[in-house]
């Protein structure tokens, strides 16, 4: 009796395969689904592989999971011989080989099997099925691969096995995580809105990025339209006005779309028509010389219309008589209504709080900013501020420590030692180039800062060729070490990376630095002292040029460490120094000359602003700094001596 | 009584030093006055306030008999007003010759198309050659003015104060730097420019300013301390206790 | 006491007669009119030149005389090249245009034609309607105002927000610049409406010239550039010579002592900073149509320093001296990074000028500014024996900014 009810569903099923596996008779054992589907399995399509499968899942057989992983790690076979499949474990000379009911059936060599090699398609649709196996897997590592699988590809199949394998979590943070999952899929899949509606509450204040995927598509719109008069369908999110939320052409397009009205003619298919319609030199009795206007065009079209020529078009008049007849507005995907309150809310309430945390974000980049601009400012600081001295060539000098960098790297691998090399040496570098700029050219102009300008741009060009002509014109690599890679995360938005939380520390200890030397030194009361008064530093036994010279130099070799810094996060090319000088010269400038806090005044200021710029454009960085620059161009005129200016005799007026 | 110029409460501080504190101070249309004071009294302020360098942070300088206030006009109008200023070291444009020098101080219009367009007539060369003859550098005409001398320089810049034709001279220690000679001449000079305008001399020199034999006023820590003819004044006794140093109270 | 302006100053009529002697010589030379000595293109070299040369003139005037170190006229020359090259792009575009339409069954409309003008101008930046920008490009004597008008109207109002709030020297020079960078940042975008970095081109095709050739083109623009800067030195020497020249002078010199003598400084500079925008926009409005391209590198900070550097190697504060400074350098860089220079060969390594010509421009450049203030205008003083009182350079004024006595002599 038995065997002949198998034997019948063995007929049945081989007639009608899909039919009755889908009911996912427990009688039928997984080889036999296998056996039954051989054509849909050997050439698997997305498309059409999903009942099979589905059945294979449902079968209740343990050897499903067996078979279903087999296939998917294309470890399932033909034996050439007879055609029948295999699970197939790699040997060294071969597979070892077992039915698909489990049995050994000893070893094959390579060249007597076909292997099966389904598309990463139907893998997906495969692992799909074998989720709700492994989320009761007693491996952990396999449950949480599992989840994973769920978070990226939701579908509602996945939410009953997913709440089945809820209660026999042990795992605490797998279970914590199922426990996520499970409402984040319920809010979109459960049948039941008041299910959904209370797992949208229970997300109320969470900034989590799956729940802002999970959200937004309840909340996608589309637009519709339908005629006045009529009830609106489906779950209105708000009416559109046309002329103000959506312009006439877009809702006449809506209106063409939905089969409402003619569709209106674009100038081309006009064109096209009359063409068609030329009759010894002339269009519907207007000869073409006429049409050279779009109203002669409109009026012989319309002749031709009258005439039962060409279509009906709708007419520029005729396309505001349908707009006005219609209602437009937009419907949400999701139909039940409490829900998209419900969604629309909760995420409200994440877009406030996202905003405060882009806030957060947008400061910690601008800091970062500033301290970039800091470094490589705060040498010019030097220079410009203390010895009232252009130095166009300080670009130059960033540039020339960044190089360094690059030059120490090819001899020392080891990226963190090498790093500790070249700091010490680009300021050392750069240190005896600024002495040798300052006793070779710069002493002879201090009292005409025109033409330090001009000779220290000489400088400029003529180091940036000399770059050119050295390291080529290429980007060379400066590598930062291992653990400077990666970011400092706070939580999906506010990161910053941890080279430039590095560039923030150097930038802070520059100016402890700087502070120490200029108000605890013997060297910083000198260079004050004749900052202030030369001729009666001079007579109070201090060395002038001495000084200068060294203050010339600490300039530059600030700017040597600033440009390793640069180089870090950005390509160390020729035209380094380039990039930064304007806005170095900006940051001393808009700061207030000869006072260091103005300079960190300077480099926050032009840094927050060039952010927050940006974050009101995103799309346009070359925007953001020309206005960044009319704005600094604005700010001088009211503050001509910059944040922190001197004031009075010490202005020096 | 009808000022030239009158100063009232005005006050001006620099990084919180007070530089000039509630001043008040005025002059007649011709009169001669001279202004002394210890270093640091204010002096060179009280010009700079006066001609528009500086902006006091309260107080009115009124002008003219329209009491015109200085105080919202730029250093060029004012002197377009009728101030005139005489620095201490001669500034003089040294790339230029003698007559460029006086040329350009003449009184005429000065805005930038007005000179663009203008060229000297005939009248004004011969008002340049009469300022020079009276300088002393008459046979100077045509020579830079960065050749001359100490002296010559400043009788140049004289000469061009003089061509501004100002109702008002502030002169900054005229006699730094002169042979016994010159200082006579200078004196002769402030005397007789006074009975046509006002002259306030500013000057350390007591030897000088007796000479002037004019009414005084002594600036102290930017304020008037004493005014009056120079032997009232310096019976006065805080005047001596500021130049000699402050005996036991 | 009264003599003519040219008497006073003969080496106007100098100047003048060399540079027609030129203009004269180079068009007996040229293929169009002469014994075909010099090609084309060096034709077109020269011209250029001489655009080049009334720019530093400009620059003369706004650095050696009233001492503004300006590092931005070179973005007024571009803005003059920008402006004139709308008018060239958009009238040649429309030639073509309408010859591609009159293939047509029917006559195209006016709209027809403007939207094929779009696409083909600005098809490469994804666009395809003008730019309000290009509102009057349809018309050459309007475009040809705003040559003037915007360039001018820029230095007018730049000029006085700076000179307003008392911004000088290296300041000032910083600022100038920041300016420039601002204006080139801004027209590398796209969207800016003139066709972001791709710039204009084409401008050697005059419209309504189909039928000359290029080479009679090459000296038509060598005559008009040699007479534009016949006219400029005339303007700027006349400027300089009287009244005004003595109070921009002084401004340079000691600026805060003018305004003591009544003169509002402000008004000066921002007339010469206005002027001299001016006259570099037409310079560059005379440049680009001989170049053929206009793109925003042309504005970089970097052209307006070489301007700079031209004039300081002529000899600032003398007119000759800025062209000869202009007309040498440029000559010589193309000359250089053309790739013309003979490679020098030290047996260990081979000096190869394209790259190290800016090297030499560069470091030349810092020996003129330390050994030779005067630049190359100070070899006519030794050659008039004109010696300058040695003052053991002391400055003339008591500015920063103030010339030193042995620089200052003329």
């Amino acid at each position: 009796m038995r065997a002949a009810v198998a034997a019948l569903v063995l007929v049945l099923v081989s007639l009608l395969p899909l039919a009755a596996l889908a009911q996912g008779d427990p009688q039928v054992s997984a080889a036999q689904i296998v056996e039954n589907n051989r054509a849909q399995i050997e050439k698997p399509s997305r498309q059409t592989i999903g009942p099979v499968i589905s059945a294979l899942a449902a079968s209740g057989d343990p050897q499903a999971v067996d078979i279903l992983t087999a296939w998917a790690n294309r470890g399932l076979g033909l034996r050439k011989s007879d055609g029948a499949f295999v699970l197939m474990t790699e040997t060294a000379d071969g597979y070892a080989l077992r039915l698909l009911d489990g049995t050994d059936a000893g070893t094959a060599a390579r060249a007597d099997i076909t292997e099966l090699r389904p598309n990463s398609g139907v893998r997906g649709v495969i692992a799909n099925a074998l989720v709700q196996f492994q989320l009761t897997d007693p491996d952990r590592a396999r449950r949480a691969s599992a989840l994973t699988t769920i978070a990226r590809d939701p579908a509602p199949e996945l939410l009953e096995p997913l709440r089945a394998s809820l209660e026999a979590e042990t795992d605490p943070a797998l279970r914590a995580q199922k426990d996520r999952l499970n409402r984040l899929l319920t809010l979109r899949f459960d049948p039941d809105p008041a299910a959904r509606i209370a797992a949208i509450d229970s997300f109320s204040g969470d900034l989590g990025l799956d729940l802002r995927a999970a959200l937004n598509p309840l909340l996608a719109t589309t637009r519709r339209a339908a005629p006045q008069g009529t009830a609106l369908e489906g779950n209105i999110a708000r009416e559109l006005d046309p002329g103000s939320d959506l312009t006439e052409t877009e809702a006449y397009d809506l209106l063409v779309a939905a089969n409402l009205a003619p569709a209106r003619l674009t100038p081309a298919e006009l064109k096209a028509a009359l063409v068609a319609n030329i009759v010894d030199g002339a269009v519907a009795g207007i000869p073409l010389a006429e049409l050279n206007t779009q109203a002669a065009r409109n009026r012989a079209y319309t002749a031709l219309e009258v005439a039962g020529l060409v279509p009906i078009a709708a007419t520029d008049e005729e396309v505001t008589q349908s707009v006005a007849a219609h209602r437009f507005f937009e419907t949400y995907a999701e139909a039940d209504a409490s829900v998209t309150a419900a969604a629309s809310s909760v995420l409200s309430g994440i877009e406030i709080k996202l905003g405060t945390m882009q806030m957060a974000d947008l400061t910690l980049d601008a800091l970062s900013l500033a301290s970039i601009y800091f470094l490589a400012a705060i040498g010019l600081a030097i220079t410009f501020g203390v010895m009232r001295v252009i130095n166009m060539a300080h670009g130059e000098f960033i540039m020339m420590g960044a190089y360094t960098g690059y030059v120490v790297q090819l001899f020392i691998p080891n990226y963190t030692l090498s790093l500790v090399v070249a700091l010490p040496l680009a300021f050392l570098v750069t240190f005896a180039a600024g002495v040798a700029m300052e006793r070779l050219v710069i002493r002879h102009l201090y009292k005409r800062p025109l033409e330090t300008l001009l000779a220290t741009f000489g400088i400029s060009i003529a180091l940036q060729q000399l770059a050119k002509n050295i390291f080529g014109t290429q980007a060379r690599p400066l590598t930062s070490p291992a653990w400077l890679d990666g970011a400092l995360t706070f939580n999906d938005i506010v990161s910053i990376s941890y080279i430039r939380v590095a560039i923030f520390v150097l930038a802070l200890l520059f100016l402890m630095f700087f502070l120490w030397l200029m108000k605890r030194t013997r060297l910083g009361l000198e260079v004050r002292a004749v900052t202030q008064n030369p001729s009666m530093a001079a007579s109070m036994g201090i060395n002038p040029d001495r000084i200068n010279m060294l203050t010339f130099g600490l300039g530059s070799g600030i700017a040597g460490i600033a440009g390793i810094a640069i180089g870090l996060f950005a390509k160390v090319t020729s035209e380094l120094g380039n990039d930064y000088i304007v806005q170095s010269f900006m940051t001393v400038v808009v700061g207030g000359v000869g006072n260091i806090w103005g300079t960190l005044a300077g480099a926050l200021m032009i840094g927050t602003l060039q952010k927050g710029i940006e974050w009101f454009n995103p799309s346009n960085t070359l925007a953001a700094q020309t206005y960044m620059i009319l704005f600094i161009i604005l700010f001088i005129q009211f503050r001509p001596r910059g944040i922190i200016a001197l004031k009075g005799r010490a202005a020096g007026d | 009584m009808s000022q030239l110029l009158e100063v009232s409460g005005v006050s001006v501080t620099f990084d919180g030093f007070r530089a000039i504190n509630n001043l008040s101070f005025s002059i007649g249309p011709a009169e001669l006055r001279a202004i002394i004071g210890p270093n640091g009294a204010g002096k060179t302020t009280f010009m700079d306030i006066v001609t528009g360098k500086t902006r006091p942070d309260e107080g009115r300088v009124l002008w003219g008999e329209r009491s015109q206030s200085l105080l919202s006009m730029s250093e060029a109008q004012i002197a377009r007003a009728g101030v005139g200023r005489k620095f201490q070291r001669p500034t003089v444009f040294e790339d230029q010759t003698v007559a460029d020098n006086l040329m350009m101080a003449l009184k005429a219009a000065r805005g930038p198309l007005a000179v663009l367009f203008w060229s000297p007539k005939p009248a004004d060369h011969s008002r340049v050659a009469e300022l020079a003859a009276e300088v002393g550098l008459g046979d100077a005409l045509a020579r830079k003015s960065g050749e001359l001398s100490h002296g010559q320089k400043q009788w140049l810049e004289i000469g061009m104060l003089l061509a501004q034709e100002p109702q008002l001279l502030l002169v900054d220690e005229p006699a730094a730097g002169m042979t016994l000679a010159e200082r006579e001449h200078t004196t002769r000079l402030l005397v007789e420019l006074a009975k046509t305008r006002a002259v306030v001399v500013v000057e350390h020199d007591m030897e000088f300013v007796r000479r002037l034999n004019c009414k005084v006023t002594v600036l102290h820590e930017g304020s008037v301390l004493a005014e009056g003819s120079l032997d009232h004044v310096t019976r006065n006794p805080q005047v001596i206790d500021v130049y000699l140093g402050r005996s036991e109270r | 006491m009264t003599r003519t302006f040219l008497a006073r100053n003969p080496s106007v009529l100098i100047f003048l007669l060399i540079l027609s002697l030129f203009t004269l010589g180079v068009t007996v030379l040229s293929e169009a009119y002469g014994i075909a000595f010099l090609s084309t293109s060096f034709i077109k070299t020269l011209g250029k030149t001489l655009c080049l040369c009334l720019a530093a003139l400009a620059m003369d005037l706004i650095w050696g005389y009233a001492g503004i170190l300006s590092l931005g006229h070179m973005a007024f020359f571009a803005l003059g090249g920008y402006m004139i090259g709308m008018w060239l792009m958009y009238a040649r575009t429309e030639g073509i245009v309408i010859t591609a339409l009159s293939n047509e069954a029917l006559p195209a409309t006016a709209q027809e034609i403007q939207n094929g003008i779009a696409a083909q101008i600005f098809g490469v930046v994804g666009a395809s309607e003008l730019p309000g920008v290009w509102l009057f490009a349809h018309s050459l004597p309007l475009q040809l105002a705003l040559v003037v008008l915007v360039p001018g109207l820029l230095a007018l109002a730049f000029g006085w927000l700076a000179f307003r709030s008392r911004v000088t020297g290296v300041y000032l020079s910083i600022l100038t610049q920041a300016m420039t960078l601002a204006l080139a940042l801004y027209l590398f975008q796209n969207d800016s409406g003139l066709r972001g970095n791709n710039g204009l081109s084409g401008l050697q095709n005059i419209p309504g010239l189909d039928g000359v050739s290029q080479d009679r083109i090459s000296v038509w623009f060598l005559w008009a550039s040699a007479f534009a800067l016949g006219m400029g030195y005339l303007l700027v020497a006349w400027v300089v010579s009287g009244k005004f020249g003595s109070v921009i002078r002084a401004i340079r010199d000691d600026e805060a002592r003018v305004r003591f003598l009544g003169y509002s400084v402000e008004g000066y500079k921002l007339f010469v900073f206005t002027l001299t925008a001016i006259i570099a926009a037409i310079a560059g409005a005379l440049y680009y149509p001989q170049a053929g391209i206009i793109n925003p590198a042309e504005l970089a900070p970097i052209a307006s320093i070489y301007l700079a550097v031209w004039v300081a190697i002529g000899g600032r504060g003398r007119l000759y001296g800025a062209v000869i400074g202009a007309a040498l350098v440029s000559l010589l860089s193309s000359w250089f990074t053309g790739g013309r220079a003979p490679s020098i060969n030290l047996g260990f390594y081979t000096i190869n000028w394209v790259d190290w010509w800016l090297i030499l421009l560069g470091l030349s450049f810092v020996a003129v500014t330390l050994f030779a203030p005067k630049g190359i205008g100070g070899l006519f003083d030794l050659l008039q024996g004109l010696r300058s009182p040695d003052r053991k350079g002391a400055p003339l004024g008591p500015d920063d900014g103030a010339l030193l006595e042995k620089e200052a002599k003329e």
